[in-house]
């Protein structure tokens, strides 16, 4: 076996990679549901059914997409700079704990500046919080990739701290959560009679607004000159820690958001469950966009298909609905290997 | 036994994409014989030696050793049929010692424990054999240059090689050192060992090799005996029909540019420190930096590029001592910085030419306004530049990583140039072109200097230093000698740089 | 209750050495991928995935000892996947690390609600009881602590005496470190990059899941979703601390399991006033304390992350 990088990749191959790599891993997690029993092709079809059945399914998978947006975004724009900022499920639950901290009572505004200024304060939050790894790997030599996998432990180990002792909710009936925020922090609903809010338009605005930085901004071209060569681009005299700092804003910035719209958006209350694993799911949503900001859109959406129509499918044929969390995690996989053959050619000889 | 085939190459042909490296090579190599591999660079050398090695694996075509097929990609045959290779880059590890290096896969793998008694006395043997002496329990890292080459000799001669591939040795040598690698081979070959060298200097070859071969583009063009050609032959069929020279004509030295004043610095990985540097250029003058490689070139390079700041002593540009020292004050200051690493350093491989040529200037008015780039004054600045300096691509917006190592250069050289700089830092600026593009990077460093830069020209290649210098200084161990004349005697200049007669303050 | 007491006493040092345990395992795999070159994120994931297969295989009627040598062969299948990505193809060791935890994670607890469908508590099985050599175990302090263990803490620490052997002593040993630090000299040398580097990392990854089985076989009885808990990230933080040196990171995974230890004890004992989730945020911030020590002065095996293609300029 050979491999051979193709002279010129065709537009065609861009855009089909990770069509043709969500289809190998549905291919491959069809095994699973083999095993389990049912017909993949029904299995499939329930999942896209439930996830995209009916008006009250599409609203339910745009809200599950909304935080896998801002995550997505986290990570695409970071890990263009070469920051390999893991930890997006912590600087979730920072921007979660701002928002419950000053949206719970500390501090009452009219609905128009309070969520603006919730959003402000969290991503700022999170940007700070995503700022010491970041400062460790240029200072200290300290891989960003484990310290702020780490980090993410030790936020969740705070968050249980907080709804366990000094944030519990007395009116909670014992459970482990924070006090509701107030009614003028919650974001409006979008379509009557569902859980769509406010957070999704927040969200597009901000992947309009990353893809427009990205590509017309000096800024953009820093953080992606810095991601393509760091030391070429030290050599050529561009501001590499700015552009790393303000990477590291951003990014932690756009995680906390994901958290302040899930807290304000759908929930409500702080509690341990508020994310499952949208930081990390988020990795996957920026590969299978290859970090386009508006591709990231596309596949948050998509990834929020497997989650909410897997949930429906499983309550269906009996199958556990991890089935989700195996398909993201092949497609990631797959998606790695399309960009690959995209760049190369395999020859058997 | 002469005239005994030892090894045999027939129609080797090798694509690198689009373009043909190797197109119907066929070559033989007799016993006992020097043979000298000539071409300029690009010309498909190297990558015929792999092919036959077995980094790389032919498109077409057959290897022999002693009348027995070779099996393609493979150096373990190649090893085991008795072919041994010195690589230009030496394929060394730095964290182990000389005796690791030259063990490593010579026991057989799944072996209980490595024989380091039996190794050490096989290798103490060679060493008095050939007059290769080093450290066998030295630590690779802390080795000169020239003793890193006596290890990878010494390694292909533990393995009883009997066909030794060497490419490019003479590179980083000094003439001296150079002199004693080929009475080695000399050696070698009386014992009976065949030797293929890469080289593109053509005293090389005239001063030690039996026979000749000359590839030009991927092709044969001339196979001779050394007596029986002369070096204006093996030129003109390594060149083609005209060679491209840069001209030059003398001017006045204006003021003074850039002056060094007892500049002490030190980094990790950098080779020696810089001890006392004291030098100073002229506008319109050309100062050659000459010496081996690891003697503290790569310090200085950084220190005028902004990457390393000093340690002790002033750097005074245009009579304004220069305190906060990083790249983007550099550039500020006028001067032009051309990287010797061009793909990792010099440029962005995976971004586009338009924004490469960028790259220094897009913060400027004119270029961006309120965070915003102004794409349209960048992409006409591409497009001229591109223009002037002849830089061939498929367009603006091609990656950099596509275009050959010349047109990289000018790229560089467009970006730098453009500037208008009052002092130009040129690090190894011809390493690994073609003729073409080396005339047209000196060309383009002369005329820097006519209007008016002063040039620093660090370079291994003393005919490039010689060509192209008004004054010549040799880096030895961090310190730089007396200024030379460009008349200077070649031997006395590669006695310098082994550090022999060396006196930094520049007398006798 | 008084720290310095608590050296006193055999029960701590001997659930020190248990708690390492699965450190140690996971510390020499991830050291053996890294010094041919290969980082292993993954790690997590195989740990996870080492956990579940040796506890099912058990549960299913297996052997214990069957129950590890079907988690190490599961570790090694992880453990060729991430290299056919990562030596083969070159891809990001980065990303096909974290995609090898996901998939590890996520299958496990998939395979595992396959096994169970209905459960409530989790079922339990027979772990491995502890050794009590004859004589040995009778030796004053050291014989509890190190020879009361469980089998698979002894295997645990001749493991490190063996890879260290491996590494410096033997003609494999020279040929992966070679691997990692220059990967064309080792070409040149008639070696076989790609297939040095996917053994090492299959083997290393087989030490990573029989940590994880530990965990299931000989620490607890039962499997838990979510139960590796970050210990794969711990221990690549080990691997940086202990400078890729099998004897340094023995002490390491020691080191941090004793202070896991003093923090369980500390938290059983005092009503303190410092809640017990700051103690359980102990081990990481230790970790990243480890990493940000040691960082700056790693010799880092010269090609960790550079991948080798052969025959490509």
């Amino acid at each position: 076996m050979r491999l051979e990088p193709r002279e010129s990749v065709a537009l065609g191959w861009q855009v089909g990679a990770p069509l043709l790599a969500v289809i190998i891993a549905m291919a491959l997690c069809s095994g699973l549901i083999l095993w389990a029993g049912a017909s993949p092709l029904s299995a499939w079809g329930l999942l896209l059914k439930g996830a995209l059945g009916s008006t009250f399914a599409l609203t339910e998978t745009l809200t599950r997409a909304t935080p896998l947006i801002f995550t997505g975004l986290a990570v695409a724009v970071a890990f263009r700079a070469k920051l390999w900022n893991i930890g997006g499920e912590g600087q979730f639950y920072v921007g979660a704990c701002m928002a419950t901290w000053l949206g719970t009572g500390l501090i009452t505004l009219p609905a128009w500046l309070m969520i603006p200024f919730l959003f402000l304060t969290g991503a700022l939050a999170g940007g700070l919080f995503l700022l010491i790894p970041t400062w460790l790997k240029t200072q200290l030599k300290a891989d960003e990739v484990v310290t702020t996998l780490l980090l993410n432990f030790v936020v969740l180990l705070v968050v249980n701290w907080l709804v366990f002792g000094p944030w519990k909710d007395p009116m909670a009936m014992g459970w482990p959560q924070a006090a509701p925020v107030i009614d003028q922090a919650m974001l409006p609903i979008l379509v009557p009679k569902s859980s769509l809010h406010l957070g999704f338009i927040l969200a597009l605005a901000c992947a309009l607004l990353m893809w427009w930085m990205m590509r017309f901004t000096i800024w953009g071209f820093e953080i992606r000159a810095v991601g393509a060569s760091l030391k070429a681009s030290t050599f050529a005299g561009m501001p590499v820690r700015a552009t790393i700092i303000r990477t590291a804003l951003l990014s932690g910035g756009l995680a906390a958001m994901a958290g302040v719209s899930e807290l304000c958006g759908v929930k409500g209350y702080l509690t341990l469950d508020l994310s499952p694993g949208f930081g990390y799911s988020g990795i996957v949503v920026a590969m299978l966009a290859a970090l386009h900001p508006l591709g990231v859109v596309l596949s948050a959406i998509f990834i929020a298909v497997i989650y909410i129509g897997a949930d429906s499918m499983s309550r269906a044929i009996n199958i556990s609905n991890y089935i989700a969390d195996v398909t993201t995690a092949v497609c990631l996989l797959m998606v790695l290997l399309a960009m690959f053959l995209t760049r190369y050619r395999i020859r058997w000889k | 036994m002469p005239n005994t085939p030892v090894l045999r190459l027939c129609g080797i042909t090798k694509y690198f994409g689009p373009l043909a490296a190797n197109d119907d090579i066929s070559l033989t190599l007799n016993a006992g014989e020097m043979l000298a591999l000539l071409g300029e660079n690009g010309a498909g050398k190297t990558t015929l030696m792999s092919i036959l090695f077995g980094h790389y694996v032919a498109d077409s075509g057959t290897v022999e050793v002693q009348g027995e097929a070779l099996p393609p990609g493979s150096p373990r045959a190649a090893l085991t049929a008795g072919v041994g290779m010195v690589h230009q880059h030496f394929t060394l590890a730095g964290n182990m010692t000389v005796l690791e290096n030259i063990m490593l896969g010579t026991e057989p793998l799944w072996g209980f424990r490595r024989n380091s008694a039996r190794a050490r006395a096989k290798l103490g043997a060679l060493m008095e054999r050939f007059q290769l002496r080093v450290d066998p329990f030295a630590m690779v890292r802390g080795l000169s240059v020239g003793e890193r080459q006596r290890v990878e000799i010494l390694k292909v001669l533990y393995r009883d090689a009997r066909i030794l591939i060497l490419d490019e040795p003479t590179a980083v040598l000094t003439p001296q050192e150079s002199d004693h690698l080929f009475a080695t081979l000399r050696e070698l070959v009386n014992q009976g060992v065949s030797v293929i060298f890469i080289t593109h200097k053509l005293r090389e070859v005239m001063a030690a090799s039996d026979r000749c071969v000359v590839l030009r583009h991927g092709r044969v063009v001339l196979e001779t005996s050394t007596k029986a050609t002369s070096a204006e032959e093996l030129a003109k069929a390594m060149v083609g029909a005209s060679i491209p020279q840069a001209t030059r004509t003398p001017h006045p030295h204006g003021e003074e540019v850039l002056f060094l004043d007892r500049v002490n610095a030190s980094a990790p990985d950098r080779g020696a420190s810089l001890n006392e540097l004291t030098l100073s250029v002229r506008a319109h003058e050309i100062l050659g930096i000459a010496g081996v490689s690891g003697n503290g070139q790569a310090l200085l390079a950084d220190l005028l590029s902004g990457l390393v700041a000093p340690a002790g002593g002033n750097i005074v540009l245009r009579g304004q001592t220069v305190n906060h020292l990083t790249p983007a004050a550099m550039i500020r200051a006028g001067v032009g910085r051309v990287p010797d690493d061009r793909t990792g350093t010099g440029l962005v491989a995976d971004m586009t030419v338009m924004e490469n040529l960028s790259t220094e200037i897009y913060r400027l008015p004119g270029f961006s306004k309120r965070g915003m780039l102004n794409f349209k004054a960048l992409a006409s600045r591409a497009a001229q530049l591109m223009d002037v300096f002849d830089i061939r691509c498929a367009g603006p917006d091609a990656p950099v990583r596509k275009l050959s190592g010349g047109n990289m250069q000018k790229l560089i050289l467009g970006r730098v140039l453009s500037q208008g700089p009052h002092l130009i830092l040129a690090n190894q600026p011809t390493w690994g072109l073609d003729v073409g593009a080396t005339a047209a990077v000196h060309q383009h460093l002369l005329d820097a200097a006519r209007r008016g830069a002063g040039v620093i020209l660090i370079s291994e290649d003393l005919d490039e230093l010689f060509q192209l210098s008004d004054r010549i200084q040799v880096m030895y161990q961090g310190r730089l000698s007396a200024p030379q004349d460009t008349s200077v005697d070649r031997a006395r200049l590669g006695l310098m740089m082994s550090g022999q007669t060396f006196d930094h303050r520049g007398a006798a | 209750m008084d720290i310095l007491s608590l050296f006193l006493e055999t029960g701590f040092w001997l659930a020190m050495v248990r708690m390492a345990t699965p450190l140690i395992f996971g510390t020499m795999g991830e050291l053996i991928c890294e010094r041919a070159g290969v980082l292993n994120l993954g790690i997590e994931g195989i740990m996870a995935a080492g956990c579940m297969s040796g506890w099912t295989w058990v549960f299913l009627g297996g052997t214990l000892w069957g129950g590890v040598l079907f988690a190490a062969c599961v570790g090694a299948a992880l453990g060729l996947l991430h290299a056919v990505f990562t030596v083969h193809l070159g891809l990001s060791q980065h990303v096909t690390g974290l995609g090898i935890t996901m998939l590890g994670v996520s299958l496990s607890s998939f395979v595992f609600r396959m096994v169970l469908p209905q459960v409530t508590t989790p079922p339990k099985i027979v772990p491995f009881a502890p050794l009590d050599i004859p004589v040995l175990s009778t030796l004053p302090f050291i014989g509890p602590v190190l020879f009361s263990q469980t089998a698979l803490t002894l295997l645990a620490f001749i493991l490190v005496g063996v890879t260290a052997y491996v590494l410096l002593r033997t003609p494999l040993g020279l040929a992966l470190r070679m691997v990692g630090e220059n990967p064309l000299a080792a070409e040149a040398q008639g070696l076989s990059v790609l297939g040095l580097r996917t053994g090492a990392v299959m083997v290393g990854s087989a030490f990573m899941a029989v940590g994880g089985a530990f965990l299931t076989l000989a620490a607890f009885d039962a499997f838990y979703i979510g139960m590796v808990n970050g210990r794969g990230w711990i221990c690549i933080a080990l691997v940086v601390f202990s400078s890729w040196k099998p004897g340094k990171a023995l002490l390491g995974a020691l080191l941090f399991a004793a202070f896991d230890a003093i923090q369980m004890r500390v938290q059983q004992q005092s009503i303190s006033a410092i809640p017990y989730q700051f103690y359980l945020m102990l081990p990481y911030l230790c970790s990243i304390l480890a990493l940000i020590t040691m960082s700056r002065k790693a010799a880092y095996p010269k090609a960790l992350l550079v991948p080798f293609r052969k025959g490509e300029r």
